[in-house]
C-alpha cells in the first residue's frame, strides 16, 4: 500500500518505551497486509475508548470513532450492524474494557458480532497516573491503593470464553512477531475475535523482564477444543507466577449477529407505503 | 348526544387495554372521534386496571369525571370509581365477580358453555355493551373482524351471547364521519420517525416507551429497519451513535432512569456531531417513582443533561398528530444540524390512544443544505459560516472520516490548543444559532382556544388536549410551545401578544415551563400544578382555571 500513508502526522505523546508503539506497529502492519490482499482501506474503521491506547485513533490515518471511556464495543457492534461490509477493529484499554465497559465485552462475545477487539492490557491506569485495574495482581500498590489492592484480578480469557467469543487469543508487546500473528488472525476471523495483549507500561507498571521470563508460544494445543481452551486460559491467573502462553487459545465458527439480523429485516423500502399500510390497519 | 364516556375495568391480565381499544373502535366506526386513557399499576397479574374511553363529535385528548357506562370485570371497577358514577351511569358487569345494579352477565357460565378461555369474557361484555348502547350488531361484527383477527368466530359467538343477554338502554346515534386510524402516542412517534427517514431503532425496555420498541420490532418484520434491544441504555445510545456514524439514521427510546445512563452518550453526540434522536417518555419520579403513572418533571433535565455546552433540539408534542409531525421533524433536524434531538413526551401521550388524521401533507420540508466539503482533503469538522460541516460516512472513496469525543481540529484529531478550542466551540454555537432561526419557520408555538382572548392558558406536552378543551369552553387563549430548546422566543412573543393574564398548567411541582418562560422575560400570573401521577380531567382543570381567574 503506497497510495495512503497510514500515519497522520499527529504528534505522538506516548512515553518512551510504551507498549502501545508495538501494538500500533502490529495493527498498522496487519492493515497493510489486508490492503495488499485487496481490502479497500476506506472500508476499515477503528474504534477506540479513552486512555493511552486510544491515541491510535489520532495516529492512524484511517476512519475512526474516538469514543468515550468503556464504550468501544457498542459503537463497533453498531458500525458493523449498519454496514457489514466494513472491517471493524476496536482497541480498548483494560480499565476501559474490563472495568468501565465490562458489560459490553460480555455481550459482544455473546452476540458473536463480527468485529475484532484488541485490549491493550497494561494492568494499570496510565493516563490517570497509576491506579489498579481489574487485571492488576493482588496487593498492587497504586495511587488509590497505597497499601495494596484488596481484590484478586480476574482472568479476561475465561470471561470471554464463557461468554461465547469465537476467537480468543493472547499476545504480548514483548513478542512482536506473535502479536502481529494473533491480530492478523483476529481480523480475518468471522465472528467476535478477542485478543488480550499484555502490554508494558513504561511509567507505572513495567513488567518487561517479568514477561520476558514467563511468556512462551502456545504449541501442540487444539484451538478447536473448548475444554482445552479453558485449561490453557487457567494456566496463568493474572496473579500468581506461572508460564504465560501466547497465541490462539480458541477458535470456532458460529453465525454472527449481522448474519442473524439480516434474516430479521423486512423487504419494504417505501416508507410512505409502510406508513399507509399500518394506518389502514388501525382504522 | 354529542359525546359518550365509558370505563372498563378488571384485573391485570384481563386484557383491559385491548378491550378498551375495541370499544374505542366501536365509537370510531359510528363516526366519533375517540380518546382512551389507560390506568394500570406496575404488576403483571391482579391489581386494578381500567381504561376510560371517551368519544365525541370533535377531536379530544382528555377524559371526563363522569361516565355513561361502566363495564366491570371486577368489584374494584365499581367500588374504586364511585365518584365518576352518576344516576345516569349504566353498569354492565360479570355477575360472578361483581355485585351491582344494572346488567349482570354470568360470564363463567357463558364461557364454559362455549368452551372459551377466560380472556374472552371481554368479548361478552363488549357485546352486552353494544346492545345497551343501541349499536347495531353489524358494527360490532365489522370492528371485531378488523381488531380481533385471532379466534374471530368464537369471539363473535361469545359477543353475541352478551348482546342477546343485554337490553337497550339508549341509542348512540351514528355520525356521518368516516372512521379514522386510532393510534397510541407511541405509535404516532414511531410512524413519525419512520416518515422522517429512520433506519434503526435501539432501546432497552422502560415504561412508558417500551411500546415504541415493540411497535418498531413489528414494523421491521415487513420494512427494512434495524431494531435492536441491547444490554442497557448506555449501549443503546452508543449503538445509535455507531449506527449514525456508519450512515444509518437512528433513534432511541427511554424514560428518565434510562436517560440518566444515556447522558454521557448525549454529550458525546454534542461533541462528535453524530446525530441521534432520543424519545424521552416522562413518568412520575424521582427515581423509580410510580413507573406506570405520568408526569412532566424532566423538562429541565433534558434541556441541561450532559456535560459541556452544545446545541440540542427539544420538542414536546401534545397529541398524536403533533407526535407524528415533530418526530419526523426532530429526526430531519437532528441530521441536518448533526445534533442530538429529544422528543419529550410522557405516559399520558405515549400510552393514550387518539383518533389520528395523517398530517403528512402539512409537514414542512427540512431542506438539507449540503455544505461544500470541497478541498483537497475531507475534514469532518470543516469550519463553515453556519457551523454545519459535511457529514460523510464510511466507506467514502479516498476519504478518512474521523469523529472524536476529545476537543478536535477540523480533521477530527485531538487537540488541547486554546485557539482551536475556541474555534470549535464557536462552530457549535453557530450551529445552535442557525437551528434557532430555522425553528422559528416551523410553527414551533401553537395558538389555540379563542385566539384573540386577552387571558390564556400556557401548557406543554400531553396537557394540550385537556387545556385546549378548557380554553375553548372558558373563552381563553391557549399557548403551547412545541419546541422548548432552542427557545422559540419570536413565536412565543407572537403567541402571547396582548395577553393580560397567563395561567401555566403543568404536571410537576416546580413549574418548570414557567421558569423557562421567566428566564426569557415572560411573566406567568398563575400556576396550576399537579403531581399525583394522574392526568387532569376536563372538569378538574376547568375548576382550577375558574379559581385562578376568580
Amino acid at each position: 500500500m503506497t497510495a495512503r500513508n497510514l500515519v497522520t502526522g499527529a504528534q505522538n505523546t506516548w512515553c518512551p518505551g510504551c507498549g502501545n508503539f508495538v501494538i500500533q506497529f502490529a495493527v498498522k502492519n496487519t492493515i497493510q497486509e489486508l490492503v495488499k490482499e485487496g481490502t479497500d482501506p476506506d472500508r476499515i474503521v477503528l474504534v477506540t475508548g479513552i486512555g493511552c491506547h486510544a491515541k491510535m485513533a489520532d495516529y492512524l490515518n484511517i476512519n475512526s470513532f474516538y469514543s468515550i471511556h468503556g464504550r468501544t464495543l457498542p459503537v463497533a457492534t453498531a458500525i458493523k450492524m449498519a454496514n457489514p461490509d466494513l472491517v471493524v477493529l476496536a482497541c480498548a484499554g483494560d480499565g476501559d474494557c474490563y472495568a468501565e465497559g465490562l458489560d459490553h465485552l460480555v455481550f459482544a462475545a455473546k452476540r458473536n458480532t463480527d468485529i475484532t477487539l484488541v485490549v491493550h492490557n497494561n494492568r494499570v491506569y496510565g493516563l490517570t497516573t497509576g491506579q489498579y485495574t481489574p487485571t492488576s495482581p493482588l496487593g498492587f500498590r497504586g495511587r488509590s491503593t497505597p497499601g495494596g489492592t484488596l481484590e484478586d484480578p480476574f482472568n479476561p480469557l475465561e470471561i470471554v470464553l464463557a461468554s461465547g467469543a469465537t476467537y480468543v487469543a493472547r499476545g504480548c508487546t514483548r513478542r512482536m512477531d506473535l502479536l502481529q500473528k494473533v491480530i492478523s488472525g483476529g481480523l480475518r476471523h468471522r465472528g467476535f475475535a478477542f485478543i488480550d495483549v499484555l502490554q508494558v507500561c513504561a511509567s507505572y507498571f513495567n513488567l518487561s523482564d517479568y514477561y520476558d521470563e514467563k511468556v512462551y508460544e502456545i504449541r501442540d494445543h487444539d484451538e478447536r477444543d473448548y475444554g482445552a481452551a479453558f485449561m490453557k486460559a487457567r494456566e496463568w491467573d493474572y496473579n500468581s507466577d506461572a508460564p504465560i502462553g501466547l497465541g490462539i487459545l480458541y477458535r470456532s465458527e458460529k453465525a454472527t449477529l449481522e448474519e442473524r439480523l439480516a434474516l430479521h429485516r423486512g423487504p419494504g423500502k417505501d416508507r410512505a407505503a409502510t406508513i399507509k399500510k399500518i394506518l389502514d390497519k388501525k382504522v | 348526544m354529542d359525546e359518550i364516556s365509558l370505563l372498563i375495568g378488571g384485573r391485570a391480565g384481563d386484557g383491559i387495554n385491548s378491550a378498551g381499544m375495541v370499544v374505542a373502535h366501536l365509537f370510531n366506526h359510528l363516526g366519533y372521534r375517540v380518546y382512551m386513557y389507560f390506568d394500570y399499576p406496575s404488576l403483571i397479574k391482579g391489581g386494578h386496571n381500567y381504561a376510560i374511553v371517551r368519544a365525541s363529535r370533535d377531536k379530544i385528548g382528555a377524559h371526563r369525571d363522569k361516565v355513561d357506562f361502566i363495564l366491570a370485570l371486577s368489584q374494584d371497577s365499581v367500588d374504586l370509581h364511585k365518584e365518576i358514577i352518576s344516576k345516569n351511569t349504566e353498569l354492565i358487569f360479570d355477575s360472578s365477580r361483581v355485585r351491582a345494579e344494572g346488567i349482570g352477565l354470568n360470564l363463567p357460565g357463558i364461557l364454559k358453555g362455549e368452551s372459551a378461555p377466560p380472556v374472552m369474557g371481554n368479548s361478552c361484555i363488549i357485546g352486552a355493551f353494544a346492545r345497551a348502547a343501541g349499536i347495531e350488531w353489524r358494527v360490532l361484527e365489522e370492528v371485531f373482524t378488523r381488531q380481533i383477527p385471532k379466534a374471530l368466530p368464537l369471539n363473535l359467538t361469545i359477543a353475541r351471547r352478551g348482546y342477546d343477554a343485554s337490553r337497550e338502554c339508549c341509542r348512540i346515534p351514528p355520525l356521518k364521519n368516516f372512521p379514522l386510524p386510532v393510534l397510541s402516542g407511541n405509535e404516532a412517534i414511531g410512524l413519525g420517525l419512520l416518515h422522517g427517514g429512520l433506519d434503526a431503532y435501539v432501546a432497552y425496555p422502560m415504561t412508558p416507551t417500551s411500546n415504541i420498541l415493540h411497535f418498531m420490532a413489528e414494523v421491521a418484520e415487513a420494512h427494512d429497519l434495524i431494531v435492536f434491544h441491547p444490554e442497557n441504555e448506555i449501549a443503546v445510545i452508543m449503538m445509535a451513535l455507531g449506527l449514525g456514524y456508519a450512515g444509518k439514521k437512528a433513534a432511541v427510546g427511554t424514560s428518565g432512569g434510562g436517560f440518566c445512563l444515556m447522558t454521557e452518550g448525549l454529550s458525546l453526540s454534542g461533541m462528535n456531531e453524530v446525530p441521534v434522536v432520543i424519545v424521552m417518555g416522562q413518568r412520575a419520579g424521582p427515581s423509580t417513582g410510580m413507573p406506570t403513572y405520568t408526569g412532566q418533571t424532566d423538562l429541565h433535565f433534558v434541556m441541561h443533561a450532559g456535560q459541556g455546552e452544545f446545541p440540542r433540539l427539544v420538542v414536546a408534542p401534545g397529541d398524536a398528530e403533533q407526535a407524528f409531525t415533530w418526530s419526523s421533524l426532530a429526526l430531519q433536524l437532528a441530521w441536518k444540524f448533526q445534533i442530538p434531538a429529544l422528543i419529550l413526551c410522557d405516559k399520558t401521550l405515549c400510552e393514550g390512544f387518539f383518533s389520528f388524521t395523517d398530517p403528512t401533507e402539512m409537514i414542512p420540508e427540512v431542506r438539507q443544505d449540503a455544505p461544500s466539503g470541497e478541498g483537497p482533503e475531507y475534514q469532518r469538522y470543516e469550519i463553515t459560516e453556519n457551523g454545519i460541516s459535511k457529514m460523510l460516512c464510511p466507506p467514502a472513496a479516498g476519504m478518512v472520516i474521523k469523529v472524536n469525543s476529545y476537543t478536535h481540529d477540523p480533521a477530527g484529531i485531538s487537540t488541547e490548543r486554546a485557539d482551536i478550542a475556541v474555534m470549535m466551540t464557536e462552530k457549535r454555537m453557530r450551529k445552535g444559532a442557525t437551528l434557532a432561526r430555522e425553528i422559528e419557520n416551523l410553527n414551533p408555538v401553537v395558538i389555540g382556544g379563542i385566539k384573540d382572548a386577552d387571558q390564556g392558558i400556557l401548557c406543554w406536552g400531553s396537557t394540550l388536549g385537556v387545556c385546549r378543551e378548557v380554553a375553548t369552553g372558558l373563552d381563553l387563549r391557549l399557548v403551547q410551545p412545541i419546541v422548548l430548546s432552542p427557545f422559540p422566543l419570536e413565536g412565543v412573543k407572537a403567541a402571547t401578544v396582548g395577553m393580560k393574564r397567563l395561567i401555566a398548567v403543568e404536571e410537576n411541582s416546580d413549574g418548570q415551563l414557567a421558569m423557562l418562560f421567566a428566564r426569557h422575560g415572560i411573566r406567568i400570573d398563575h400556576h396550576i400544578r399537579r403531581y399525583d401521577g394522574r392526568p387532569f380531567s376536563v372538569e378538574d382543570l376547568e375548576a382550577r382555571i375558574r379559581e385562578a381567574l376568580a
